[in-house]
C-alpha cells in the first residue's frame, strides 16, 4: 500500500485521539463540573471563598456587626469572619466559616454579602476574571434595644423579638441563651457551643422553637370572633368556673365564676371558660381558617434559611399536624391542646392587629451597598394578607389597651404612651414550671413597634415576667 | 521560497504579542503594575524567535512555514503558564528555551543530510537503551519512577531524548525491511503475520517497551514508544493487522505487570475511581488526578481567568505539580474549556504539517522519520492530556513544550529541527543546483 494512504490514515487516528481529549476536557469543565464542584473532597470552591471579602453586616445605626478581616498578604491573602459585638446578634445573624457553612442573615444573603449573586453578568467580564463585588447589609437591629432585651431576660432561657408593623422591620431579635460567633471559629469553641451542657445555645428560640402559647392565642380567638361577624367587643358571654368541654372541665385562672360579661372583659381578666364557648361556638374550620391566614401552618417568611424557621400550629411528637386533624377546638382557643408556636408567629399577630388587620413579611435586612457606599437594593415592605378587617383590627387594639391599662398586662404600661398587649402563662413540665408570655405593641394609636416576649420554665406569670420585658424594650424604642 | 519564510515571519509577530499580552494578564492579576517588563518580555521572545527564523531562512529555506511558529507559540504559552505558577521556575525555563533554540539551530547546522542518521542508526539505538537505563542506575524517584540523571545542578530526563533515538532507529530499520516483511507475510487464520524473521524485532521492541514498564517504571514514556512503532510499521506495511497485534501484546503484557507490580496496579485504581475517599488520600492515590478534575471543573467555559487559578492556599498546594504533570489542569481552569480546545487545535496544527512532511518526503526514511518523529509528538500529548482528563491512567510526560522541563524543551525543538530539514529536502526545487 502506498505509504502516503497510511500516513493520511494515522492523521485521522490522531484526530480521533484528540477529539477524545476535547470530549474528556468538556466533561470535567462543562458536563460535570457542577457535580465536582460540589464534591466534598473539593476544597477549591472553599478556598475561593475566603480569597474574597465579604460585606459587612451593620446595624440601623451603621455600627458594625460582621466584616471580613485581612491575614496574610499578596497571592496568599484570606479574608476571615469576625463579630465585633459577639453575642448580641449571634442569633439573627449567624456565622459564615469555610470550615463550618453558614447560618443566618449570613445564609440567607450569602449571594449579596459575598457578591457572587452578580459573577458572570457578562460573558467580558468573566473573561477578564473581573472580581466579584461584595456589597453590605444594613439591617434593621437595633444596638440598644437588642441590649436592652438581652438584659431585661437576665440570663432567663426565653426570646424577645420586634417587628414594626407597618413595614414588617424586625428591630430585636434576641434568644438566650445565645452564642458567639467568634467561637465557632476555633474546634474547642465549637465543640463547647455543641456539646448542649445546659440549654442549648445554637437553638434559636425566636423562630425554631415550638412553645405552648398559653392565653396570648386569644388575640387570634378575638380576632377570629370579631372578624367573623360573630361578636362584638360588648357580646355577653357567661363566664362562670368551672365548664365542660369535650367532656373534660375547663377552669378559669384562681376558678374565679365572673358571671355573665363582655367580650373585653374576658379579655382583659383572661376568662378561660368564655373563650372555650367562643372557640366552640366559631368551630373548627373557622378558627384553622383564621390560624392559617395569620401565618400558622406556615413557615415565617422571614429572611432566614429554611432549616432555622419552624412552622406554628398544632404538633404531635414534634411534627406539625394537618390541618385537617381533628381539634379540640374551646382548647385550642385558650391556647391548651396541642398547640405550640414560635415567638416570631405571636409577634407577627401582635403587628397584624397593630397594623389594621394587615400582615407584613417581617424582614431583618434593609439595605445593600456596594464598596462606594450606594444603595444596590432595597428590601421593600411586603404586604402578605389582610387577616382580618381594619374595623375588628380597631376594636382588638382597643380590647388589647384594656389589658394594660385594667388586666393582667399592667406591668407593660408606659408614662405617655398607650401600650397594647396580652399576656399567657402556660403550665408545662406537667405544671412545675410555667411558660409567660407577653405579645403587643406600642403606642396603641399609632403603632410602630409590636412584640413577643416569652420566658421559659419560669415560676412566675405572663403579667410579672414577662411584660416588665416588653415595657423596657418599648421604652429603649420610643426613647 | 521566500514566501513560505515569510509567512513563518508573520506568524511569530502575533505570537509575540500574545506572549505579552499573557504576561500583562498575569501581572495584572498579580496586583502589580503593568510596565514596561511585559513588553520587554515580550520583545525580547520575538527576538529569540526572530534569530531561530534567520537561521531557518539560511540553512532550512524551503522548509515547512509553520512548524517553527507552532512551536514558538506553544513555547512562548509554556513560558507564560510557568510564570504563572511561579516567576523564579520562568526564568529557568526562558533559559531552556534559549539552549532548544541553540540546539535547535546547532541540527539545522549539522545534519545537513540526514542519512548520517540512517547510517549509524545502531550506535544511535545503543545510545538510547544507555540513556534511558541511566537513571536506575544514578538517579532518584520521580513519583515511583525513575525518571532523571542528576547532573551536578541539572536534572536530565532522558526519555525526552531518547524518544527521538528510538523513532530514528525503527525509521531506518523498517525503511530496510519494510519490502520484506511484507513480500513474505503468511497469513495464519486469515491475518496476515509477518515472517518470523522480521517479527524478531518487533518482539524486540516490546520487550524494551515492558522494560521501560517494569526497571524505569514509565509507563506513559513506554506508551509513547511503543505507539509510535505500531504507528510506523503501520505506515511501513500498510498492515493493519500488525498493530492490532502489537496492541493485544502490549495491553497483555500491561495487565501482566498490572497484577503483579504494584506501582502500575494503584495507578489504574486511581484512575479509575478518583473520587473514592480511600484512594483520594492514599499516598501515591488519586488525590493528584482528582485536583486535576476539580481545577478543571474551577475553570468551566471560559476559565478563570490567567493568574486567577488557586493553586496554593496558605503555602499548602491545591494542585500539585501544576508546572509539569497538570499544566493542562491549569490550562482548562485559567483559560476554560475554550483556551483548551485552542491548545490542542494548536497540537493538531502542529501533527498535520509534520504527517505532511512525511507524505511530501520522497525518500523512505525521511518519510517514516518524519512520520514516526509527530507520531510520538502526538502520542505524547495524548498519554498526559489523556492523563489529566482521565481518558488514561495519569502518567508523568511533559506537554510538549508547555510544561515546565529543560530536556522536555531541548529534546523538542530538536525534534522540530529533524521535521524541517526532512520537509526542506522535500521541498527543494528540482532544478536547483541546474542540470548536469
Amino acid at each position: 500500500m502506498d505509504m502516503n494512504k497510511a500516513i493520511r490514515r494515522l492523521f485521522f487516528g490522531v484526530v480521533a485521539l484528540f477529539a477524545l481529549l476535547a470530549f474528556f476536557t468538556a466533561r470535567w469543565s462543562l458536563f460535570e463540573a457542577d457535580a465536582l464542584q460540589r464534591n466534598t473532597l473539593n476544597k477549591i470552591p472553599q478556598l475561593r471563598e475566603i480569597r474574597e471579602p465579604r460585606g459587612a453586616i451593620l446595624t440601623r445605626a451603621g455600627g458594625p456587626i460582621a466584616r471580613s478581616v485581612r491575614r496574610g498578604r499578596g497571592d496568599d491573602a484570606i479574608y476571615e469572619r469576625r463579630y465585633p459585638r459577639g453575642e448580641l446578634f449571634g442569633h439573627p445573624v449567624g456565622y459564615s466559616y469555610v470550615k463550618r457553612g453558614a447560618t443566618g442573615l449570613e445564609k440567607y444573603y450569602d449571594d449579596q454579602l459575598s457578591g457572587r449573586g452578580e459573577e458572570f453578568i457578562s460573558v467580558l467580564d468573566s473573561l477578564l476574571g473581573r472580581e466579584r463585588e461584595e456589597q453590605s447589609m444594613l439591617t434593621a437591629l437595633d444596638a440598644s434595644a437588642q441590649t436592652t432585651a438581652g438584659r431585661a431576660l437576665a440570663g432567663r432561657a426565653g426570646a424577645v423579638v420586634v417587628i414594626e408593623p407597618r413595614t414588617g422591620k424586625i428591630p430585636v431579635w434576641v434568644s438566650v441563651p445565645g452564642f458567639d460567633p467568634n467561637d465557632v471559629r476555633g474546634d474547642a469553641g465549637y465543640k463547647a457551643l455543641q456539646s448542649g451542657d445546659g440549654e442549648p445555645r445554637l437553638f434559636d428560640r425566636v423562630s425554631q422553637s415550638a412553645y405552648p402559647p398559653g392565653s396570648t392565642f386569644k388575640v387570634v380567638t378575638a380576632a377570629a370572633a370579631l372578624d367573623s361577624g360573630e361578636y362584638r367587643p360588648t357580646s355577653i358571654v357567661n363566664g362562670d368556673s368551672p365548664k365542660e368541654f369535650s367532656g373534660r372541665p375547663m377552669a378559669n385562672s384562681g376558678n374565679v365564676s365572673w358571671g355573665d360579661i363582655t367580650l373585653t372583659k374576658a379579655l382583659t381578666n383572661s376568662v378561660n371558660t368564655v373563650w372555650g364557648q367562643v372557640g366552640e361556638r366559631l368551630g373548627d374550620d373557622t378558627m384553622i381558617e383564621y390560624m392559617k391566614r395569620f401565618g400558622f401552618y406556615s413557615k415565617p417568611p422571614v429572611d432566614l434559611p429554611e432549616n432555622q424557621v419552624a412552622a406554628s400550629g398544632l404538633r404531635s411528637g414534634g411534627e406539625l399536624l394537618p390541618d385537617d386533624t381533628p381539634i379540640d377546638v374551646a382548647r385550642v382557643a385558650i391556647g391548651q391542646e396541642r398547640l405550640t408556636v414560635t415567638p416570631l408567629q405571636m409577634a407577627t399577630v401582635a403587628a397584624t392587629v397593630a397594623n389594621g388587620g394587615k400582615r407584613v413579611r417581617p424582614h431583618l435586612a434593609d439595605e445593600f451597598r456596594d464598596r462606594y457606599g450606594r444603595v444596590k437594593e432595597r428590601v421593600k415592605t411586603d404586604e402578605v394578607e389582610q387577616v382580618i378587617g381594619r374595623r375588628a383590627a380597631a376594636q382588638l387594639n382597643q380590647m388589647m389597651q384594656d389589658v394594660v391599662n385594667e388586666g393582667t398586662g399592667g406591668a407593660a404600661a408606659l408614662a405617655g404612651v398607650n401600650v397594647a398587649g396580652k399576656t399567657g402563662t402556660a403550665e408545662t413540665k406537667g405544671g412545675a414550671a410555667n411558660q409567660a408570655w407577653f405579645i403587643g405593641f406600642a403606642p396603641a394609636d399609632d403603632p410602630k413597634y409590636a412584640i413577643a416576649v416569652t420566658v421559659q420554665e419560669t415560676t412566675g406569670q405572663g403579667g410579672t415576667v414577662a411584660a416588665p420585658i416588653a415595657r423596657d424594650v418599648f421604652q429603649s424604642l420610643l426613647r | 521560497m521566500t514566501s513560505a519564510r515569510n509567512r513563518e515571519l508573520f506568524g511569530l509577530l502575533p505570537i509575540a504579542l500574545a506572549v505579552s499580552a499573557g504576561f500583562a494578564a498575569v501581572l495584572i492579576a498579580r496586583d502589580a503594575e503593568v510596565n514596561d517588563a511585559t513588553l520587554t518580555y515580550g520583545a525580547a521572545f520575538l527576538v529569540l524567535c526572530l534569530i531561530g527564523h534567520l537561521f531557518i531562512r539560511v540553512r532550512l529555506p524551503n522548509a515547512d512555514a509553520y512548524l517553527y511558529p507552532v512551536a514558538a507559540a506553544l513555547a512562548g504559552m509554556g513560558i507564560v503558564m510557568v510564570y504563572r505558577i511561579d516567576p523564579e521556575l520562568a526564568r529557568e525555563q526562558a533559559q531552556w528555551f534559549v539552549l532548544g533554540l541553540a540546539a535547535f539551530a546547532a541540527a539545522t547546522l549539522l545534519l545537513r543530510d540526514l542519512s548520517v542518521l540512517e547510517r549509524y542508526r545502531y550506535t544511535i539505538a545503543a545510545g538510547a537503551l544507555l540513556l534511558l537505563i541511566l537513571p536506575r542506575v544514578t538517579g532518584g524517584v520521580t513519583n515511583g519512577a525513575y525518571l532523571q540523571i542528576d547532573l551536578g545542578p541539572i536534572a536530565f530526563q532522558p526519555a525526552e531524548l531518547a524518544k527521538i533515538a528510538v523513532v530514528i532507529f525503527i525509521a531506518a530499520y523498517l525503511a530496510d525491511t519494510r519490502e520484506l516483511m511484507v513480500t513474505y507475510e503468511r497469513r495464519v487464520l486469515g491475518v496476515s503475520l509477518p515472517p518470523l524473521r522480521h517479527f524478531g524485532p518487533m518482539l524486540v521492541v516490546w520487550a524494551f517497551a515492558m522494560m521501560l514498564l517494569v526497571f524505569i517504571r514509565d509507563l506513559g514514556s513506554s506508551v509513547m514508544f511503543f505507539g509510535g512503532f505500531l504507528a510506523l510499521l503501520y505506515v511501513a506495511t500498510g498492515r493493519l493487522s500488525y498493530v492490532v497485534i502489537g496492541l493485544a501484546m502490549f495491553v497483555f503484557g500491561f495487565m501482566f505487570f498490572e497484577a503483579t507490580v504494584g506501582h502500575v496496579g494503584a495507578r489504574v485504581d486511581a484512575w479509575l475511581d478518583p473520587l473514592n475517599p480511600d484512594l483520594y488520600y492514599a499516598v501515591g492515590g488519586s488525590g493528584q488526578i482528582a485536583q486535576g478534575m476539580f481545577a478543571q471543573a474551577d475553570g468551566g467555559a471560559l476559565g478563570a481567568g490567567l493568574g486567577e487559578a488557586l493553586l496554593t492556599s496558605g503555602g499548602t498546594p491545591v494542585l500539585p505539580a501544576a508546572q509539569t504533570d497538570l499544566i493542562y489542569a491549569v490550562v482548562v481552569n485559567e483559560l476554560g474549556f475554550v483556551g483548551a480546545i485552542a491548545l490542542l487545535l494548536l497540537y493538531l496544527l502542529f501533527v498535520e504539517r509534520g504527517l505532511k512532511t512525511a507524505m511530501l518526503a520522497s525518500d523512505p526514511f525521511a518519510k517514516l522519520l518524519a512520520t514516526g518523529l509527530t507520531a510520538v509528538f502526538a502520542l505524547q500529548v495524548f498519554v498526559i492530556v489523556g492523563g489529566v482528563t482521565r481518558v488514561i491512567p495519569l502518567t508523568g510526560v511533559t506537554l510538549p513544550f508547555v510544561s515546565y522541563g529543560g530536556s522536555s524543551i531541548v529534546a523538542n525543538f530538536i525534534l522540530v529541527a529533524l521535521l524541517m530539514i526532512v520537509s526542506d529536502q522535500a521541498r527543494r526545487p528540482r532544478d536547483e543546483g541546474g542540470v548536469l
